[in-house]
């Protein structure tokens, strides 16, 4: 019901595109420090643990940067990424149209005869469905570079080996299929949390409470339709 | 003018407003006035329609609200004013951008003529341009509610609704507020519709005034008829303090 109100035309177009490249900045854009310093991180470590974990002569020497490479691609950056996401965007969502709904501000846009649903939750949703492909390729680019990084300063791996392994056997469709995945997590991930938010009702603990469960059941949302989208693409 | 009849709400079972009938007119200060959990807030959020009805009609000049779709309430909102006990001003826009919020949704003016029509919503509450681009957190309680005056007459409503609009506001302020709501109610003839159990406000400018008790409406009159009235649970709530007990016996 909620999301019927959502995805109706806005009561002006023009307050829409303003709402729009604000949310960009904020849902988006913000993220972009957390990804950054997640990825390059998970990418280092995961080379590392990788190389230790596979020490056999029977392996090839590019084996370390290969498993990098997929694991990256197919799991960390849509899927754990997202689930990192749920927690910073979802809890944002949730919290601020859950504090507009207890201070009267979401009665104020009703009163007014403006679709709150719509003039608050579209801009969101759109917004974070645009940018989630983006932050997830720049994820995958910069877990590569953390693993490049740990060739580079450490003897573990050689940059050769890690370059090699990066490029061997590389399969574009996986970067589809993470597409595709982030692209219906950013939309679970917002829906769920402005669900929430909306539905909030009481004081201050009450927007607490409903972001957090914004947080909980998106992040289960998120587990449950990567079953689903791995077996149906995968498979 | 806004006329509701037999008017009833309950909430899981319990009857909230028992067959409520009272006329609110033009160019008025109408009253709501009653005890707390007395049923006033449900009847205010029932006339604008954020509360469904069981029964009765609510006529805005002739339109039944009950009767109207969505988009039709939608519609009929768009000529209607609230100030909310809280001032419910976004956090996010400055004072300029809240007022100019409505007029950006629905009016198809230049960015000038909106601009213009903004500051002259603000002049008239009152506030200087210095204000004009702080935010809600930056300004005090009575600098909100006059923003949120401000922003409830920027699209020139033929109905204002005011709850509580003294709500935590010194005396002097929430006389300066009082004034302003019946300057602006006799100024733009609006229906105004305010909520309140400030007696100073009640005495100040309730030009009409229905007493809610139990959900009943169990008294009406002026702020000229309230000290002559023998409705006992009326007497209790307007003169329990000792201070109107006194103005009441001058008057009498």
């Amino acid at each position: 019901m909620l999301m019927y109100r959502v995805f109706t035309k806005p009561d002006r177009g023009r307050m829409f595109w303003k709402q729009l490249p604000k949310e960009l900045e904020k849902l988006g854009l913000a993220s972009l420090p957390i990804v950054i310093i997640i990825s390059v991180f998970i990418g280092a470590i995961m080379t590392i643990q990788t190389k230790l974990n596979t020490e056999n002569p029977l392996l090839p020497t590019y084996s370390t940067g290969l498993v990098t490479r997929d694991t990256l691609l197919l799991e960390f950056s849509s899927t754990i990424m997202c689930l990192i996401l749920a927690g910073k965007v979802g809890s944002n969502i949730a919290s601020e149209i859950g504090t507009m709904r207890i201070t009267e501000q979401i009665d104020a846009i009703e009163i007014m005869g403006i679709n709150s649903a719509n003039y608050l939750i579209l801009p969101k949703i759109t917004a974070f469905i645009l940018m989630m492909p983006f932050l997830v390729i720049f994820s995958m680019a910069i877990g590569l570079f953390g693993g490049y990084l740990v060739g580079a300063f450490s003897d573990i791996i050689t940059t050769a080996d890690y370059l090699l392994g990066i490029q061997y056997a590389f399969i574009p469709y996986y970067v589809f299929y993470s597409v595709v995945k982030s692209v219906i997590f950013a939309f679970l991930i917002s829906s769920v949390a402005a669900y929430y938010g909306y539905n909030a009702y009481g004081g201050a603990l009450d927007v607490g409470k409903a972001s957090t469960n914004a947080v909980v059941n998106s992040s289960i949302l998120i587990l449950f339709f990567n079953l689903l989208v791995t077996n149906l693409m995968l498979n | 003018m806004i006329e509701v009849s037999h008017l009833f709400k309950s909430f899981d079972g319990e009857q909230v407003l028992k067959d409520i009938s009272a006329v609110f007119e033009t160019g008025k200060c109408n009253m709501i006035i009653g005890q707390s959990g007395s049923g006033k807030t449900v009847l205010m959020k029932s006339i604008i329609g954020l509360h469904r009805v069981d029964s009765g009609k609510i006529e805005y000049d002739g339109r039944n609200l009950p009767d109207m779709r969505m988009r039709d309430i939608r519609r009929l909102r768009r000529e209607v004013g609230m100030l909310f006990q809280g001032s419910a001003l976004f956090d996010s826009m400055t004072v300029m951008e809240n007022v100019m919020f409505p007029l950006e949704m629905f009016s198809s003016s230049s960015r000038k003529e909106m601009e213009n029509r903004t500051k002259f919503c603000l002049d008239r509450v009152n506030l200087n341009e210095h204000s004009y681009h702080l935010f809600p957190s930056e300004i005090s309680g009575g600098m909100q509610k006059r923003v949120a005056i401000a922003r409830a007459i920027a699209l020139n409503p033929k109905y204002l609704f005011c709850d509580e609009p003294n709500s935590g506001l010194d005396p002097k302020t929430s006389l300066i507020i009082d004034q302003l709501i019946y300057e602006i109610t006799h100024e733009f003839n609006i229906t105004t519709i305010i909520n309140s159990h400030d007696m100073n406000s009640v005495i100040e400018m309730g030009e009409n005034i229905i007493f809610i008790n139990n959900g009943i409406m169990a008294w009406s009159g002026t702020n000229k008829d309230i000290y002559l009235a023998d409705n006992e649970d009326l007497n209790d709530f307007v003169f329990a303090s000792e201070l109107y007990k006194q103005v009441k016996k001058i008057n009498q």
